[in-house]
């Protein structure tokens, strides 16, 4: 299972909130990205914490030079709103784009960017929140609500061509209280692509609680990193540990 | 300072593997022109996306006598992902499609049933190196150090074992990780995305260069 670090960049630094809002900076997002490469982390996910809602772009910079310096996937999400900005990141030197709200706006959107460089760079992100039956899709960074259920949102996303599922819980996100199991289990079960999952970790019991019922293909860490709660090799034994006593 | 060319045909992270290249000293140039290609030390093909579109873009882009000339002159070429891929006879992604025809083989998809596990393969996976590639293209790594980045749904088949450099374990299925014939390499996984293990494959190969 990958371990991943998720940025969520605000002019130029990396900030870290309550269920997406809330925002503290807390670092350099090239230097944060260079100290998690050379702990041995597999990939990194740099987010624009505000591109998505005042349509500007600029992570490409913070992209260009992490790609000089970190030799892991790099993807890129938040305000990439068509073909031209997929484009830009791309050359910018990001491997993947995550695609939320202009997904939701434009689902076309997916198929095209499969088709011209591949599933493998399309991550489809999707923001879930609790409902009384199920969870729903949200969008600018989980403030705007779509009225499309997760469950239906994520098969569509898949035959469009997305190549992999990033999974954000709304309700969960910077809490530290634990992932949504149940939302997980739901999305794995439903797509038979990949499925990062982001938002909800605290502490290695919240490993062992989803590893119990069902294993995404990886997690994203964001607060635990940022604030040395936990380095990426003790997370990684985590991991190990959740396995070895007993996955579904 | 080794010069190699990073082969641009309008597909690939072309720019990764640039900085890879870049950060072990070598003179990494992204280019499609003939000249310096032939000028280079060593030859990238990477790639990444569907079979037939990239061998259509090296075809329309005249790039397929270029490469066949490099290799000719017997100087070093790595393919990577789909720059690997496109070095077997075809390719069945979508449609079938002849390849360069360097190596024999077929790409085709990885049989995994959806009860099984799921496609693609994006994955750190610890390779498993022959004989031959632990002397040559993975030498000096360890085997705890052979866990490179792969992201692939197709896979080499039916290549002759003396090709192949090192295999794959995923989902039950003994996967191509890396093959080598003659002055030819090339690796399933990405080596520019695999962190210092990368690197140090990339250095194994300019250090042959």
């Amino acid at each position: 299972m990958r371990v991943i670090a998720r940025l969520d960049v605000k002019n130029q630094f990396v900030i870290k909130g309550i269920h997406l809002e809330g925002l503290r900076k807390v670092g350099d997002p090239n230097q944060l990205a260079k100290a998690y490469y050379e702990a041995g982390i597999d990939e990194i996910v740099f987010i624009d914490a505000v591109a998505s809602l005042y349509n500007r772009n600029n992570l490409f910079s913070v992209i260009q030079k992490a790609s000089e310096e970190v030799f892991v996937p790099i993807t890129i999400g938040g305000g990439l709103r068509s073909l031209s900005d997929v484009e830009q990141a791309l050359d910018a030197g990001a491997d993947k784009v995550a695609l939320n709200t202009a997904a939701i706006r434009e689902p076309g959107l997916i198929e095209k960017v499969a088709k011209q460089y591949g599933s493998q760079c399309v991550v489809a992100s999707v923001q879930a929140k609790r409902t009384a039956n199920g969870w729903e899709a949200y969008m600018e960074t989980g403030r705007e609500r779509t009225g499309v259920q997760v469950l239906d949102w994520v098969r569509r996303l898949q035959d469009l061509g997305a190549g992999e599922l990033l999974l954000t819980s709304v309700d969960q996100e910077g809490t530290k209280s634990g992932f949504d199991v149940p939302l997980v289990q739901a999305v794995n079960n439903a797509v038979s692509i990949p499925v990062i999952v982001s938002g909800g970790y605290g502490q290695p019991k919240h490993i062992a609680e989803l590893l119990e019922v069902t294993e995404p293909s990886g997690l994203c860490f964001a607060s635990v990193l940022h604030y040395k709660t936990a380095t990426v090799d003790e997370l990684r034994q985590n991991i190990a540990l959740a396995r070895a006593s007993g996955i579904k | 300072m080794k010069k190699i060319v990073v082969l641009s045909y309008g597909l690939g992270n072309v720019r990764s593997v640039g900085n890879a290249l870049r950060a072990i000293g070598a003179n990494a140039d992204v280019s499609h022109d003939e000249h310096s290609i032939m000028q280079a030390d060593g030859l990238i093909i990477p790639g990444v996306g569907a079979f037939p579109h990239g061998m259509a873009n090296l075809v329309e882009s005249g790039l397929v006598g270029v490469i066949r000339k490099y290799i000719d002159s017997g100087r070093p070429v790595l393919g990577i992902c789909l720059g690997m891929q496109l070095l077997f006879d075809k390719g069945t992604e979508f449609v079938p499609t002849d390849g360069l025809g360097l190596i024999a083989g077929s790409v085709d998809i990885i049989p995994v049933s959806p009860e099984m596990g799921r496609l693609p393969h994006i994955a750190w996976s610890t390779i498993c190196p022959t004989e031959q590639g632990r002397q040559k293209m993975f030498a000096g790594l360890t085997d705890s150090e052979m866990r490179f980045y792969f992201v692939h749904s197709y896979a080499a088949t039916g290549v002759r074992s003396d090709n192949i450099s090192a295999t794959v374990s995923y989902l039950g299925n003994n996967i191509v990780a890396a093959v080598q014939s003659g002055n030819v390499w090339g690796t399933q996984f990405h080596p520019e995305k695999s962190g210092p293990s990368g690197l140090y494959f990339l250095n194994n190969f300019i250090s042959n260069c």
